[in-house]
């Protein structure tokens, strides 16, 4: 199958590129640059399937279309944006900074880019305690937070400065949370573990997953209100994973657009989670005619 | 003219017509079964080479449809559920592996990689007979960093009323890290991420192999021969053609089938024990899978449920279908030679365990059945990582007997490390070599599927 690809694209090629790419071809020795023209002809027909592919919604608009084609020339540049995705992640993995290091027998089993992350909420967790850490937190994620026996909701404005008061309440404990259009990913909730939650917002969130779902089980006796609408990457096989939140009493899981088919799956869980109230807006629930008449 | 550039040197023509897919004249290492496990490993070697094309690596697959491999087979679970500390830590960084799967497989351009991962946990059930097991193996596997957590019978029919709870007495259920996923998604992942690195597929049969011969004398007085490959003979399918590929190191990745390949070194064939006639102890075992439709089943929250008696079964799509399955007894194991479903099988065997755990199981329709090979270790039923004695370049990691989907990701790490590092660097399974078969003292798993 690669060989009859391998040919289909050595045509394609010499079509589209003109002599440079033949010449090479015709040159080099049968075998030897299988490797790298593997590579390249991967990334061409992968590229190409991309392009035509018909999951795309619109097609890629010119900048893209630029970078592919240098992408698919020059090793350089395939390269450059390999190291640019790379440090977003990085970056990423650097926001949501563990604040507990993890006990010796358990680094064996964690990424060398999560280790890299670890400590950096550190010095916070030493000096005031857990709970002033995890406030800090959530402050620097621009998210808000509410503590038990409280009122006030302590936020960070738009330009992400906010009021030091809450360092002097280290026996606090976490109540509500809202992190609500932020960069929260599954290691940053872990910063969250040990506060009785009773509301948790992830609404909008790009980074939380299904694997972030399957975290919210510390929560399980306490977490009363959850909203994870519009979040693109949640599947029906996180929403599976709600399954130890038995005290849930609402749930919004709007406009979810990974989700094939959402009214059968809001059924499902109103099923799973018997006291729970299941809001789920911005679908098309209205039944299809199938065949034909 | 163009007959003319032709016959200059340096042209593609040559008198002699050559198969253009014969693999590579020359290798560093070949990785004999392009199952999961093999481009796993693959990957790994790639990932960890310190120089771009440091290795140059091939893997051999003899059926590119797949239709008898393991990987593809599999009912996909993934569990961290075990008894030996060795398979909890495994699962675990396999998990850990998939929680980041676009990270470390992700190919730029290409779309991201889905598992499909259900995060809908096991449950284990057990009766008064084996709870002492279940308690002694939930102190260890939280200790190894696993979520799990222990209900009572009561709790157990709060959490799930669909279950018959009167025999049990004692359930285990996985919080986090376990449920189960597409096994061909990951593998073409790693196929296409290996492949983007500069690995070399090659389809072909691997026939045979040329070695060197070492006699030597053991301290207790026997003599031995100890084999060094040099190289691999690559059969192409459907054809006499083969290449041999000279290569320095040779992966046994091959599943159920790595026996053929001792048998082809003629390693194992001396007396019994004895060090020459220490056999690699992996043969294929067939197990059947059903697929049942059942409108009143359990929903979204059901696990995969491992009953005591063996049985098994989860959930599959939204439309209340379900697969299950189970291990026959010692002695009436089903025939190897083919992969057809025996469906007295369920009637006979499954069937009234399911209805007795779930009533509402006891009105079902199977609609579908298929049949896979498990790489059955019949010495102890746990991996086989590490180097034979009397090979001294054939690195093993076969034996999974039903975990090696679930456990690819990191058994792949630790045979690259092992092979490029010379020693085990993030999980030390110097336990799971060969030692254990050489000293006969099994290394048993008490909580098999």
């Amino acid at each position: 199958m690669w060989n009859c690809l391998i040919v289909l694209v050595e045509r394609a090629m010499f079509v589209l590129y003109g002599s440079r790419f033949a010449f090479r071809v015709n040159m080099a020795a049968p075998l030897v640059p299988l490797q790298r023209f593997c590579k390249l002809a991967s990334l061409h027909v992968c590229g190409r399937r991309r392009l035509w592919s018909s999951s795309v919604a619109t097609p890629p608009s010119l900048y893209k279309r630029l970078l592919l084609a240098l992408t698919q020339r020059f090793y350089d540049v395939e390269i450059l944006l390999n190291w640019r995705s790379q440090l977003k992640s990085q970056a990423l993995q650097k926001k949501n900074a563990s604040l507990t290091p993890l006990e010796h027998e358990h680094l064996n089993t964690v990424s060398h880019t999560d280790r890299a992350s670890l400590g950096y909420y550190h010095y916070t967790q030493e000096h005031y305690g857990d709970n002033v850490a995890s406030a800090y937190f959530i402050l620097n994620m621009h998210g808000s937070f509410r503590y038990a026996g409280q009122s006030e909701w302590f936020r960070s404005d738009s330009s992400g400065k906010f009021s030091w008061d809450f360092v002097n309440q280290k026996d606090s404990l976490l109540e509500e949370v809202d992190l609500g259009h932020t960069v929260i990913n599954q290691m940053g909730l872990g910063n969250l573990v040990g506060n009785p939650l009773r509301t948790l917002s992830l609404r909008g969130c790009h980074e939380v997953d299904d694997w972030a779902l399957a975290r919210l089980h510390v929560f399980q006796d306490t977490l009363e209100e959850l909203d994870i609408s519009c979040c693109p990457h949640i599947t029906i096989g996180g929403l599976a994973a709600l399954r130890n939140l038995k005290g849930l009493h609402r749930l919004n899981v709007s406009s979810l657009p990974r989700l094939g088919s959402p009214g059968l799956v809001i059924i499902m869980l109103e099923e799973m989670l018997p006291l729970c109230q299941v809001t789920a807006k911005g679908y098309d629930l209205s039944l299809t005619q199938l065949g034909g008449n | 003219m163009d007959k003319v550039a032709d016959a200059l040197p340096g042209s593609q023509w040559s008198p002699f017509e050559m198969n253009p897919n014969l693999p590579p004249e020359r290798a560093d290492i070949v990785i004999i079964g392009g199952g999961v496990i093999g481009w796993s490993i693959a990957y790994w070697l790639k990932k960890k080479e310190r120089v771009r094309d440091g290795v140059k690596v091939i893997v051999v697959e003899k059926d590119p449809t797949y239709s008898q491999a393991s990987t593809v087979l599999s009912a996909g679970g993934i569990r961290q559920q075990f008894s030996l500390t060795e398979n909890i830590q495994l699962s675990l960084a396999s998990a850990d592996f998939m929680r980041n799967i676009n990270e470390h497989l992700g190919v730029l351009n290409q779309e991201p990689v889905d598992l499909q991962f259900n995060h809908s946990g096991y449950l284990f059930v057990a009766n008064e007979s084996v709870a002492h097991i279940m308690e002694e193996n939930y102190s260890t596997q939280r200790f190894a960093g696993a979520k799990v957590s222990l209900l009572s019978p009561v709790q157990l029919k709060e959490k799930f009323p669909w279950i018959n709870t009167e025999d049990v007495a004692l359930a285990s259920y996985g919080l986090e890290n376990e449920g189960w996923f597409d096994p061909w998604t990951l593998l073409n992942a790693f196929r296409q991420k290996a492949i983007s690195m500069g690995v070399i597929q090659s389809i072909g049969e691997v026939t045979g192999f040329n070695c060197t011969l070492n006699r030597m004398d053991t301290v207790d007085g026997e003599t031995v021969d100890v084999k060094r490959i040099k190289h691999v003979n690559v059969r192409m399918p459907n054809s006499r053609e083969y290449q041999p590929v000279e290569c320095a190191i040779v992966v046994n990745a091959a599943g159920a089938f790595s026996a053929k390949l001792v048998d082809m070194m003629g390693i194992g064939t001396g007396p019994k024990d004895t060090l020459s006639g220490m056999a690699l102890p992996v043969e294929p075992r067939k197990r059947f899978i059903y697929v049942f439709n059942c409108p009143d089943g359990p929903g979204l929250d059901c696990p995969f449920l491992v009953d005591y008696s063996g049985i098994y079964f989860r959930r599959e799509g939204l439309g209340g279908n379900y697969i299950t399955g189970t291990s026959p007894e010692e002695d009436a194991e089903p025939d190897v030679s083919n992969l057809d479903v025996d469906h007295e099988f369920f009637q006979e065997k499954i069937w009234p365990s399911l209805a007795h755990r779930v009533p509402a199981f006891e009105s079902l329709k199977v609609t579908s059945a298929w049949a896979g090979y498990y790489d059955y270790n019949t010495f102890d039923q746990n991996a086989i990582l590490g180097i034979h004695p009397l090979a001294q370049n054939m690195f093993f990691a076969t034996g999974f007997s039903g975990h090696g989907l679930q456990q690819s990701p990191a058994a792949g790490r630790a045979v690259a490390e092992l092979i490029l590092d010379g020693s085990y660097q993030t999980l030390d399974l110097k336990g799971l070599g060969f030692q254990r078969i050489m000293a006969k003292e099994p290394l048993l798993e008490k909580n098999i599927v």
